[in-house]
């Protein structure tokens, strides 16, 4: 019991500090509360998408900006929707807002300030995908010693 | 968004193009307009024409003068030919009658009885009667033979003019007898004169007076003319020939007509001799005219000359009489000073009319500068009402942040105040975005297509919600804010709630601004219930205003909400006192207000309210309603605003089909009141809306007893309504003291009226005197073993500090204090927290939510998002309520499952996708529809899994700017509705409910 309620206080802490880092926003906790008997892996299912999702359009994104002339801003514009959208969906704050940034260079059509926001997405992407796979762990640990997952507000 | 941003600029392209429009179409030419560029050259040829004119009459005038002048000289020129001519005959019939004298009594008589002596004497004696003849005198005539015998007679030779002895002739006609005056020509031979020998033999041939050309006389050298006659010795006979007359002659009477003299002496009788020049001449040799009279140089007007024809009597003669001017015409000062006048004149007119054309000109240019200049006005008010459009929405898009935090916020688990706190915030919000489509409306209104809405709502609860608005503004200013409706209004009216909030805030905020003491105190009463009111007003006046148990203290007060004067005084605890009265007694009679009158569709409404405040002043009390005027300038240094609110809670007062006035007195306060007509509410879909309304107010208080310690009646009884909203029954007490008599004698006396759960207490009114008997009194109750039962004391404040708030404590008050302003919402709060009652409104969002599964439960749903997370998020919310979901990538996919027939009960829709936006598919999806629909009713098939007979999904759009223009659009394209995305689940329940009605 013990060491699930160690488990249960680290995955606490680790989920607020997701929240107050800004890693996560409250989206991802109504996601979290989605998730019930019916649907027991719904929130890594959410997730993994969203990861799949979001390798896929970066690569996109890298081989539209890889050009050095002629690059088709509508396509990055495109990509940079989906992802924005799918962010906000799973409450993937940093890299929503990162997004956010992203969309306006894609306007004035701004290579190099593209190039420097796809860095921050990957940046932040990858920062989230580490930081949910520990929190995954976490849970998978709880429930591995039996604990249920405790709801964070 | 992108998408917004287009329609705006197209519509900023429409506006341009419309102004092009405009001012081209608005340019109408008059014809002055038209040919501005010929003005200068139309006034040149005016002023040629004139010209031209005033020429031609100077010489119209001028010729007309010749003409006159002309005659003039030629009716004098008659005139003296005339006279010369009659003066002339008359001489020589004297003459004749001369001849005929010397005929008879020289050749008949024998002797002769004429001698020189006799004629000199009678001629000299009858001269006057020939004034034009110098002398006469007469020959005889002598043929050769008979010279002798004639010179012995007469004793002299005759001789010839150069006085030399005569040479021997044929004839001669020596001169025998002669007038004195030509004495000097007797024995002279006229023959010997070529001129009188020719006048002579013409003259015995003819028998007639004959005429010598003009010649210098003999004595006078003046010119003249010699007048020659026959004389016979026997009677001729009739019709004699020449030879015959030539065979009787005897001799020749002449006579000398001093020419010049002559026509010098007539001319001096007549007038205006100087005038005119007269010469006359003997025209017989036409090559060569011989002057008789007149001077032969040229002078006096050559110009005009007139011809008069004379006639001497001598027909082989012929003479002629030319008159002149002796000056030239004088310029005619009529004719030019006319004509000049008449071009001046014509002058003026015509710089009048070009300069009239001119201002026209000026006038135009400058209308239609204006007219630009207003064209351009009007863009700048449309680009102004886009401005605005576009602001509200950019304020819109981080407010809706805010309002999905809250909810989010309210969704925790929240301690009572903390959740009211919350709530506020999130209804102000609410109102924030309301106001700011009401920024909106402002256009609207402007361009008068505001439409009113017809929905039922709860007039109460928008009240409450205003009130709340302004509550912490009145807390801080100390101004009480309160809230009365009569119960008699029904619960739910139908109108447009929007603008009945617009024009409570507008009119609350007004008086809030103004107002720095006292209250502000809104009343809804029915609009018929006014008359009673008046008469009872007149009754209590007759009564002596006696106030039953209530005790005033303070002589200085007056009856109305705060104790301050108020500007209608219709509105104090007099007529108020009444209302309340006669509706209670109306209440009681009638539960669930099924008041008379209520078959009726509609009820108008009375609002009033009425603020303490500086009021308005005298002189700007008739433009209060106008836009953009305040009471003076120095109000909105003072105060701010714009001064629109008025007019345009004016315009919507009228629209709901009411009038709006006040009563303001300066330092006193002013008392806005309107009229406003509203639906009522059919019972079925009362109870419909009224889920989907505002918060519902808990019911665990139903049948509570409470005692409100208030001294103020008005007060009192505001209070006592919102108590009542919440289903506790409340009496009111002058004072702690009997409140707490009448809780000690029900206690001890168990036939008890009222046994009070709570006490109600005023602060102002614990804070004097009596609060030491208070805690006395609630020592005693505990010590009598009341305890068990003993009511909870509230305090209600306005403001509180913390100082008090302990005392309070101390004395026996629950740590809750009610601040006002009042709502019943918040009041439920409060005693929750007191009572300790559970927290329902948690109970209630289960049963939302489990409703929410309700609705949604075993419901076929398709959700279209080409982003796969959103797709799976979206799917797994609706999962959790129950639905089965199918998940369609883009809206073709969405076309080919929505092929009909189909299965789905609903369909959510993202806006933005890629190929087929959500408006394209939906669109579609609608054609698609019709065209079955069609076919079925064409059919006459009733299928059974048709619902309604009529294929038609419910589309919802899903999307993250909830803004005005894309739900118009969502409606234009056939949706139904729209859901926020991410999805809140009372956004969901509220547009989920409008299609799965259980």
């Amino acid at each position: 019991m013990n060491i699930v309620n160690q488990l249960q206080r680290q995955f606490i802490d680790f989920s607020t500090s997701l929240h107050r880092e800004g890693f996560v926003d409250d989206q991802f906790t109504q996601l979290q509360k989605l998730q019930d008997e019916n649907s027991p892996d719904f929130v890594v299912e959410v997730v993994s998408l969203f990861f799949e999702d979001c390798e896929k359009l970066i690569n996109n994104m890298a081989r539209a900006l890889e050009q050095t002339q002629g690059v088709d801003f509508k396509q990055v514009d495109a990509s940079v929707h989906q992802l924005k959208g799918s962010s906000s969906s799973i409450g993937a704050m940093r890299v929503k807002n990162a997004c956010i940034a992203f969309r306006s260079f894609c306007e004035a059509q701004n290579r190099e300030g593209c190039l420097r926001c796809l860095q921050q997405v990957t940046h932040e992407y990858s920062l989230l995908k580490n930081k949910l796979q520990t929190l995954f762990t976490l849970e998978q640990q709880i429930l591995a010693a039996g604990g249920s997952i405790p709801v964070v507000d | 968004m992108g998408l917004k941003l287009q329609q705006s600029q197209h519509q900023h392209h429409s506006v341009a193009v419309k102004v092009n429009e405009q001012t081209g179409t608005k340019r109408g030419y008059t014809f002055i307009q038209a040919n501005r560029a010929w003005l200068p050259k139309f006034l040149l040829l005016w002023v040629m024409v004139m010209a031209f004119l005033s020429t031609w009459i100077y010489k119209k005038m001028d010729a007309d003068i010749k003409v006159r002048r002309k005659e003039v000289l030629s009716s004098m020129c008659d005139e003296r030919a005339r006279m010369l001519q009659d003066q002339f005959s008359v001489s020589v019939n004297h003459v004749h009658a001369l001849a005929i004298l010397i005929s008879t009594f020289h050749y008949y008589k024998n002797p002769s009885a004429i001698d020189q002596e006799t004629f000199a004497e009678y001629t000299a004696r009858t001269a006057f009667e020939r004034p034009l003849l110098s002398g006469v005198a007469y020959a005889e005539r002598v043929v050769h033979s008979e010279r002798g015998e004639f010179e012995k007679q007469h004793g002299w030779t005759i001789k010839t003019m150069q006085r030399e002895p005569s040479p021997v002739r044929d004839e001669y006609a020596p001169v025998i007898l002669s007038q004195e005056t030509v004495s000097y020509i007797e024995s002279l031979d006229m023959m010997s004169g070529e001129e009188d020998r020719e006048n002579i033999l013409r003259a015995r041939a003819t028998g007639k007076a004959v005429l010598t050309s003009p010649f210098r006389l003999l004595g006078s050298h003046h010119l003249g003319v010699v007048l020659t006659f026959p004389v016979y010795k026997s009677k001729l006979p009739t019709r004699p020939t020449v030879e015959e007359r030539i065979e009787a002659t005897a001799g020749y009477l002449g006579g000398a007509f001093d020419v010049e003299s002559l026509v010098e002496n007539l001319l001096g009788q007549l007038a205006g001799k100087q005038a005119i020049l007269v010469n006359v001449y003997d025209i017989t040799n036409s090559s060569d005219h011989l002057i008789m009279y007149g001077h032969q140089n040229q002078d006096g007007d050559l110009a005009l000359l007139y011809e008069s024809k004379l006639d001497f009597g001598d027909p082989f003669r012929k003479h002629t009489m030319i008159c002149r001017y002796q000056q030239k015409a004088p310029t005619s000062w009529t004719a030019l000073t006319t004509a000049f006048l008449f071009f001046v004149i014509c002058l003026l007119v015509g710089y009048i009319l070009y300069g009239a054309a001119i201002h026209i000109v000026k006038v135009e240019d400058d209308f239609h500068e204006m007219q630009e200049l207003k064209v351009r006005a009007e863009a700048a008010d449309v680009a102004k009402s886009q401005f605005l459009a576009t602001v509200s929405h950019e304020i819109r898009t981080p407010m809706n942040g805010i309002l999905g935090m809250l909810a989010l916020l309210l969704d925790t688990d929240l301690s009572s105040t903390q959740r009211d706190y919350a709530q506020t915030a999130q209804v102000c919000g609410k109102a924030l975005i309301a106001l700011i489509n009401e920024v909106l409306d402002r256009a609207k209104i402007e361009a008068g297509k505001l439409e009113m809405e017809t929905v039922p709502f709860d007039l109460r609860s928008i009240l409450d919600d205003v009130l709340s608005l302004f509550s912490e503004k009145s807390r801080n200013k100390g101004v009480e804010l309160a809230v009365f409706v009569s119960d008699k209004v029904p619960e739910m009216v139908m109108g447009d709630p929007g603008r009945f909030r617009q024009i409570i805030t507008n009119l609350v905020g007004n008086s809030v601004k103004f107002t720095e003491r006292g209250h502000i105190f809104v009343k809804v009463h029915l609009a018929e219930n006014t008359k009673p009111v008046v008469d009872a007003k007149v009754e209590t006046c007759l009564n002596g205003g006696s106030d039953g148990g209530v005790p005033i203290s303070d002589a200085h007060q007056f009856k109305t909400l705060s104790g301050y004067e108020a500007a209608d005084e219709r509105n104090g605890w007099d007529s108020f006192k009444h209302l309340v009265s006669y509706e209670e007694s109306r209440y009681d009679a009638s539960i669930n207000m099924t008041v008379p009158g209520e078959t009726s569709q509609s009820v108008t409404l009375m609002v009033s309210v009425e603020d303490t405040g500086i009021g308005i002043p005298l002189i700007a009390q008739d433009r209060v309603f106008m836009p953009f005027m305040q009471a003076d300038s120095s109000t909105s240094r003072n105060y701010g605003g714009t001064g629109i609110g008025l007019s345009i809670t004016k315009c919507l007062v009228e629209l709901m089909g009411g009038h709006i006035s006040f009563v303001s007195r300066p330092q006193v306060g002013s008392t806005f009141t309107f009229t406003a007509d509203f639906g009522r509410c059919k019972k079925a879909s009362f109870n419909d809306t009224k889920k989907s309304n505002t918060e519902d107010l808990p019911s665990s208080f139903r049948g509570l007893k409470a005692i409100v310690v208030d001294r103020k009646p008005v007060r009192a009884a505001v209070t006592r309504y919102h108590l009542k909203r919440l289903g506790m029954l409340a009496e009111v007490a002058g004072s702690v003291k009997i409140a707490a008599s009448a809780c000690g004698k029900n206690g001890s006396s168990c036939g008890s009226k009222i046994q009070p759960d709570i006490i109600l207490v005023e602060k102002d009114l614990w804070l004097s005197v009596e609060d030491g008997g208070l805690s006395l009194r609630m020592l005693d109750w505990k010590q009598n073993g009341h305890a068990f039962k003993l009511p909870k004391m509230v305090l209600l404040a306005t403001n509180i500090t913390n100082v008090e708030l302990e005392k309070a404590k101390a004395a026996g008050f629950v740590d809750t204090v009610i601040m006002k302003p009042m709502r019943a919402s918040m009041v439920a709060a409060c005693l929750q927290q007191v009572l300790g009652i559970g927290n329902k409104k948690q109970a209630g969002k289960d049963v939302q939510n489990g409703s929410l599964r309700s609705l949604l439960c075993g419901k076929k749903i398709l959700v279209v998002d080409d982003n796969m997370v959103n797709r799976r998020v979206a799917a797994g919310a609706l999962k959790k309520f129950g639905a089965a979901v199918e998940c369609a990538e883009s809206g073709k996919v969405a076309l080919k499952l929505l092929q009909i027939p189909h299965s789905f009960d609903a369909c959510f829709m993202d806006i933005q996708m890629p190929e087929m936006d959500g408006f394209e598919a939906t669109r579609q999806i609608r054609m698609m529809e019709s065209q079955a629909n069609e076919q079925m009713n064409g059919g006459g098939i009733d299928k059974g899994f048709t619902r309604k007979g009529e294929w038609h999904v419910p589309i919802l759009a899903m999307t993250a700017d909830v803004i005005h223009a894309t739900y118009d659009e969502c409606l234009k394209c056939g949706m139904d509705g729209y859901v926020s995305k991410p999805f809140e689940e009372e956004n969901l329940y509220q547009a989920v409910t409008k299609f799965f009605k259980v």
